[in-house]
C-alpha cells in the first residue's frame, strides 16, 4: 500500500503494538531460561520476578544428575541425523527420477505421493506400529527411525525443483560427456539443487528433533528416548521442581532455537520456498 | 535392487512397447527403475499400506493382546458415534481446531500486513520473534506455558492480579484448559502462517497500489479491494493446513495434563489422545483405527473443500 511520507503516529503506534506482541511470543522461552537460572526458593515468590535475584547454574547440574539428558540428546542427534540423511537421499533420487524419466505409472505414483503428503502421521500410526512390531523393532532405535526415512512432501518438493532448475540439455550434455546416470545424479543434479536440499535438510532435522508421539509409542527403554520424550517423562517424576524442569526444557529446545537464530534467513527462506511445516 | 514381479512386468512391457530404443536409453530406464524401486517399496510400506490398513483395521475387533481378530463390519464406526468419550473428544478437538485456526490466521494476517506495508525497519525483528515458537519443540514450550499458567505462581495470573482479576485455574478447569491449549497452539502456529501470508502480500505488484493511489483510494480501500481479494487463495491454503494440524493436537494436551510437583493438569480429551488411549492402553486397535478413520474423513473433507474453492471459475 502507498503511504504518505513523513511521520505517521498511527503507524508508529501499530509498530509499537507489534513489537509488544512479538515480545509476548518469545516470553515462554525467556521464562524457561529465566526460571532455570534461579534457586528453588525464588520459585515461590508472589508476584513472580522477571529475573532471578541470585543467578545459579545448579539446576542444570541437577537436571543432568537426575536424568540421562546427555544420552537423550545423543539419541535425538542420531535420530535426526539418520532420518535427515535418508529423507534427503530418498527425496532427491525419487524427485529426480519422477521429474526426468517418463515411464508407465510415473504420473500415478506422483499423484499418490502428493496425496499422502497431506495425511497426518497420527492417522496411520497404528498400522505403522504393527509393522514395526512385526519386524521386532519395538523399543529399538531402528524402529524409532524407520517411519522417518521417507517424506512424501520431500519427494514432491524435489521433483518440482528438478523441473524448475535442471534443464534437459544439461543432462544430455553430461551423458554425451560419458557421465553415468548415477554420476549425473550425484555430481550434477545434487549441486544444482543445493538450496532446495538445504531447505529440506533443515525441515527434516526439525521434524525428527521435535517428534513426540511416535517415540512415545515405540519406545519404553528410557536409555533410547530422544530428548523430547525424555523431558516429558522427567516432567512427571516426583522430585522435580520447576527450576530443574526448566533447565531440562532449555536443554531440549536449545539446539533448534540456536540453530534458528544462526540460520534464520535461510530457515525463513526455506519455509517460504517449501511451505513446509 | 528389489526386482518385484510388478517391476519386472513393467520393464518388460516398456521394452516391448518401445522396441526401437537404443541400448543407451535402455540403461537409462534400468537406472530409473533400479533406483526408484527401493523408494517405492519404502513408500508403500510406510505410507500406502498403513493408510489403507487403518481403514481395514476399523472393520475388526482387533486386540493387541489377543491373536484372534474378528470381522465386525461397521460396528466400531457405529459404536463410536454413541461413545461419549469419542463425542467429547470430537467436540473438543473441533473447538480447538476452529479456535486455533481463526485466531492464528487473524493475528498472522494483521502482523503480515503491518510488516509488508508499514513494517519499516522492524520487519526483520518481527519475523524472528514470531517465528521462534515455530522451531521450538512443543514439549519444552508447553512446559514453559504450564509454568506461566500456574494457578498460584504463574505470570499470567500475576498480570491479571494487577487489574484486580482473581486467579484463574488455567490448567485444571476443564473450560480454561481448552482455552490454554488453543493459546499454546496459536502461539506455535502463528509465525508459520505469518511467513506464508507475507510471501503472498509481497508478491502483489506495487503497481496495483500505485494505480489505486492515483485514483485516490484510501489505505483501507486499497487493502479491501486489492490485498484481500488477491490473498484469498493463500488464506485458504493456510486455513486448511492450520485446521488439519490443529485437529491432530496431542503434545500440548499430553504435557499440559502432566503431573508437575504432584499437581496434574486437566486432561483435555482430544481425538488423537483418545486414539492413543484406545489403542495403547486398552489395546483395542480396531476401535482406535475406526476413530482414526473419522479423523481421516475430516482431513479429506478439508482437502476437498480447498480444491473446490481453489478451482472456482472466478479465480
Amino acid at each position: 500500500m502507498i503511504h504518505r511520507r513523513g511521520f505517521n503516529p498511527i503507524r508508529l503506534l501499530i509498530q509499537v503494538i507489534l513489537v509488544a506482541v512479538g515480545l509476548v511470543m518469545v516470553f515462554p522461552l525467556f521464562w524457561l531460561v529465566s526460571t532455570s537460572l534461579r534457586p528453588a526458593p525464588e520459585l515461590l515468590e508472589i508476584p513472580p520476578q522477571l529475573l532471578p535475584q541470585h543467578w545459579t547454574l545448579d539446576n542444570y547440574a541437577n537436571a543432568f544428575a537426575a536424568a540421562p539428558f546427555g544420552t537423550w540428546l545423543l539419541n535425538s542427534l542420531i535420530f535426526a541425523t539418520i532420518s535427515t540423511m535418508f529423507i534427503l537421499l530418498t527425496s532427491l533420487v525419487g524427485g529426480y527420477i519422477l521429474a526426468k524419466f517418463k515411464f508407465p505409472g510415473n504420473n500415478f505414483l506422483f499423484i499418490l505421493i502428493l496425496a499422502t503428503a497431506i495425511v497426518p502421521f497420527e492417522i496411520y500410526m497404528l498400522p505403522v506400529f504393527l509393522e514395526v512390531q512385526a519386524l521386532s523393532l519395538i523399543n529399538t532405535l531402528p524402529g524409532l527411525i524407520l517411519p522417518y526415512v521417507i517424506l512424501s512432501y520431500g519427494i514432491f518438493f524435489m521433483r518440482q525443483n528438478v523441473l524448475a532448475s535442471v534443464p534437459d540439455e544439461l543432462l544430455d550434455a553430461a551423458r554425451i560427456d560419458g557421465l553415468s546416470e548415477t554420476g549425473i545424479m550425484i555430481r550434477l543434479v545434487s549441486r544444482l539443487l543445493a538450496p532446495a536440499i538445504s531447505a529440506l535438510a533443515i525441515f527434516a532435522y526439525l521434524q525428527s528433533w521435535t517428534a513426540f508421539i511416535w517415540p512415545l509409542l515405540v519406545l519404553n527403554d528410557q536409555n533410547l528416548f530422544p530428548v523430547q520424550l525424555g523431558l516429558a517423562q522427567f516432567n512427571s517424576s516426583v522430585s522435580v521442581n520447576y527450576a530443574v524442569l526448566s533447565a531440562g526444557a532449555v536443554v531440549a529446545m536449545a539446539p533448534t532455537v540456536i540453530a534458528f537464530l544462526v540460520l534464520r534467513r535461510r530457515i525463513i527462506e526455506g519455509v517460504t520456498l517449501t511451505g513446509f511445516r | 535392487m528389489m526386482a518385484s514381479g510388478t517391476l519386472g512386468r513393467g520393464l518388460h512391457r516398456m521394452r516391448s512397447a518401445l522396441p526401437s530404443i537404443p541400448p543407451q536409453r535402455r540403461r537409462t530406464y534400468l537406472f530409473a527403475y533400479g533406483f526408484l524401486a527401493p523408494i517405492v517399496v519404502l513408500f508403500g510400506f510406510l505410507r500406502i499400506v498403513p493408510i489403507l490398513y487403518t481403514v481395514f483395521l476399523g472393520f475388526f475387533n482387533w486386540s493387541l493382546v489377543d491373536p484372534n481378530h474378528t470381522f465386525v463390519g461397521l460396528d466400531n464406526f457405529i459404536n463410536l458415534l454413541s461413545d461419549p468419550n469419542f463425542q467429547t473428544a470430537f467436540l473438543n478437538t473441533t473447538i480447538i481446531a476452529l479456535g486455533t485456526t481463526v485466531v492464528s490466521i487473524a493475528l498472522a494476517f494483521f502482523v503480515a500486513a503491518v510488516v509488508a506495508y508499514g513494517g519499516g525497519r522492524i520487519g526483520g525483528l518481527i519475523e524472528i520473534l514470531f517465528f521462534l515458537p515455530v522451531v521450538t519443540p512443543l514439549v519444552p514450550a508447553t512446559l514453559g506455558w504450564r509454568s506461566i499458567l500456574d494457578y498460584q505462581h504463574g505470570v499470567l495470573n500475576a498480570i491479571f492480579g494487577i487489574f484486580g482479576i482473581p486467579n484463574q485455574a488455567w490448567t485444571t478447569d476443564p473450560t480454561l484448559a481448552i482455552v490454554s491449549v488453543i493459546m499454546i497452539s496459536v502461539w506455535a502456529q502463528v509465525g508459520y502462517n505469518m511467513i506464508i501470508l507475507l510471501v503472498g502480500m509481497r508478491s502483489i505488484p506495487r503497481l496495483y497500489y500505485e494505480a489505486a493511489a492515483v485514483d485516490g483510494a484510501s489505505t483501507w480501500k486499497q487493502f479491501r479491494h486489492i490485498t484481500f481479494p488477491l490473498m484469498i487463495p493463500i488464506l485458504l491454503f493456510v486455513t486448511v493446513i492450520t485446521t488439519i494440524q490443529a485437529y491432530n493436537v496431542f503434545t500440548q494436551v499430553f504435557v499440559l495434563a502432566s503431573d508437575v510437583q504432584g499437581a496434574p493438569g486437566y486432561l483435555v480429551p482430544v481425538l488423537v489422545y483418545d486414539i492413543f488411549q484406545n489403542g495403547f492402553r486398552y489395546f483395542n486397535f480396531g476401535y482406535a483405527a475406526a476413530e482414526a478413520v473419522y479423523l481421516f474423513l475430516v482431513v479429506i473433507v478439508l482437502m476437498l473443500l480447498q480444491f473446490r474453492l481453489f478451482n472456482r471459475p472466478t479465480d
